[in-house]
């Protein structure tokens, strides 16, 4: 039979090209898979949206750098002012306790990235709730330890203002040093119950599964957050706990 | 971002791609878990034994603190797998913070004196 192309076109045979070009495309020549639900207009896709709250994240991120940069810079300042006044007001802080708390926070970032992940390969509800739920707990057990170092903090008076009560050679460095323990851990503490607060929410959406391998852009953002949460107390835990302490034996 | 290709003559199909993943499994989540317990179990020895360190003791907890931090940073906050924009970004912002609040502890003469 002969190739209607011959006799058009005498001469090698054209195949169609696989791939269209792109600018003779009309509009009306486009058909759209259905968009995902969750997929808001103004995002060309799934990954645009994701990479745009990721980066969102990360921009709240750097502010809550400057914001805790400035109390890390307080307190360097006024040690620096007082070395000896600051390593015998240490002295009351527990190093075992930190530690505890330090060991938990690391635990809870883990199972807030296998969380992450859950969401990510759309792992069943059940299983993202189970990791979201062990943060929780893990985030509510390191608060349980911030409250039983802070009631030994009240019952020595240790906590500054009228009832502040120092028998060591320097008072007054010693009440700056736990006004800024206060301030360094409280705003710590504060960003941890946020963080529970989001971990709530989140823990419900999986729970009604809404998360799936395209669209899990709560959790991660989210998980940013938490993780975030950790290299504070990282930082906390060495500055605070560990560094102001005088030689042992001193 | 979307693939555009032909499915038939005369139809373009464009598809909305599920974002591909790149980021750590379980088992290396683990291992960093165990590397971070590692590091903090020796910033506490570290801090029992002061005395016979002497002036290695900040350096050393200095290093290991950063170490933690790099580490949560890179692995359970996917920086090292995710776009290199965030990276760039969180980077630049840290350096700008750190630079800002040096300005403030010289200004202050903290570390002059």
């Amino acid at each position: 039979m002969p190739d209607p192309h011959r006799e058009h076109f005498p001469g090698p045979i054209h195949q169609p090209p696989l791939v269209a070009n792109l600018e003779a495309i009309q509009p009306h020549e486009l058909v759209h898979l259905p968009h995902h639900p969750k997929l808001q207009h103004h995002f060309d896709d799934m990954a645009q949206q994701i990479d745009a709250s990721t980066l969102g994240m990360w921009v709240f991120l750097v502010t809550e750098i400057m914001f805790f940069g400035g109390l890390f810079a307080a307190y360097l300042v006024y040690r620096h002012a007082s070395p000896e006044g600051f390593a015998e007001a240490s002295h009351h802080l527990n190093v075992t306790w930190g530690a505890v708390n330090t060991i938990v926070l690391i635990v809870s970032s883990l199972t807030m990235a296998l969380g992450v992940r859950s969401a990510q390969i759309g792992a069943p509800a059940k299983t993202q709730v189970a990791w979201i739920g062990a943060t929780m707990v893990l985030g509510a057990t390191f608060l349980g330890v911030k409250a039983i170092e802070y009631t030994d903090k009240f019952t020595h008076h240790l906590v500054p203002g009228p009832n502040f009560h120092w028998e060591g050679k320097h008072p007054a460095p010693a009440e700056i040093f736990y006004s800024l323990y206060f301030c360094m851990t409280g705003l710590h503490a504060l960003h941890m119950i946020i963080g529970l607060g989001i971990m709530a929410v989140i823990g419900t959406m999986a729970w009604k599964k809404q998360f799936d391998e395209d669209y899990y852009t709560p959790v991660e953002v989210a998980g940013l957050y938490w993780h975030f949460v950790d290299i504070v107390w990282i930082i906390i835990f060495t500055v605070v706990y560990l560094i102001p302490t005088a030689p042992a034996g001193k | 971002m979307s693939d555009v290709h032909v499915d038939e003559p005369g139809a373009v199909v464009e598809e909305h791609a599920a974002p591909h993943v790149h980021h750590p499994g379980p088992r290396e989540y683990v291992r960093i878990f165990f590397i971070l317990v590692a590091i903090t179990a020796l910033e506490v020895a570290i801090y029992f034994v002061r005395d016979t360190i002497g002036g290695w003791f900040l350096p050393i907890l200095f290093g290991l603190m950063i170490s933690k931090f790099t580490i949560v940073v890179l692995w359970y906050m996917h920086l090292k797998f995710d776009d290199r924009r965030f990276a760039r970004f969180f980077v630049m912002g840290l350096a700008g913070a750190t630079t800002l609040y040096l300005v403030v502890l010289l200004t202050l003469k903290t570390f002059l004196d």
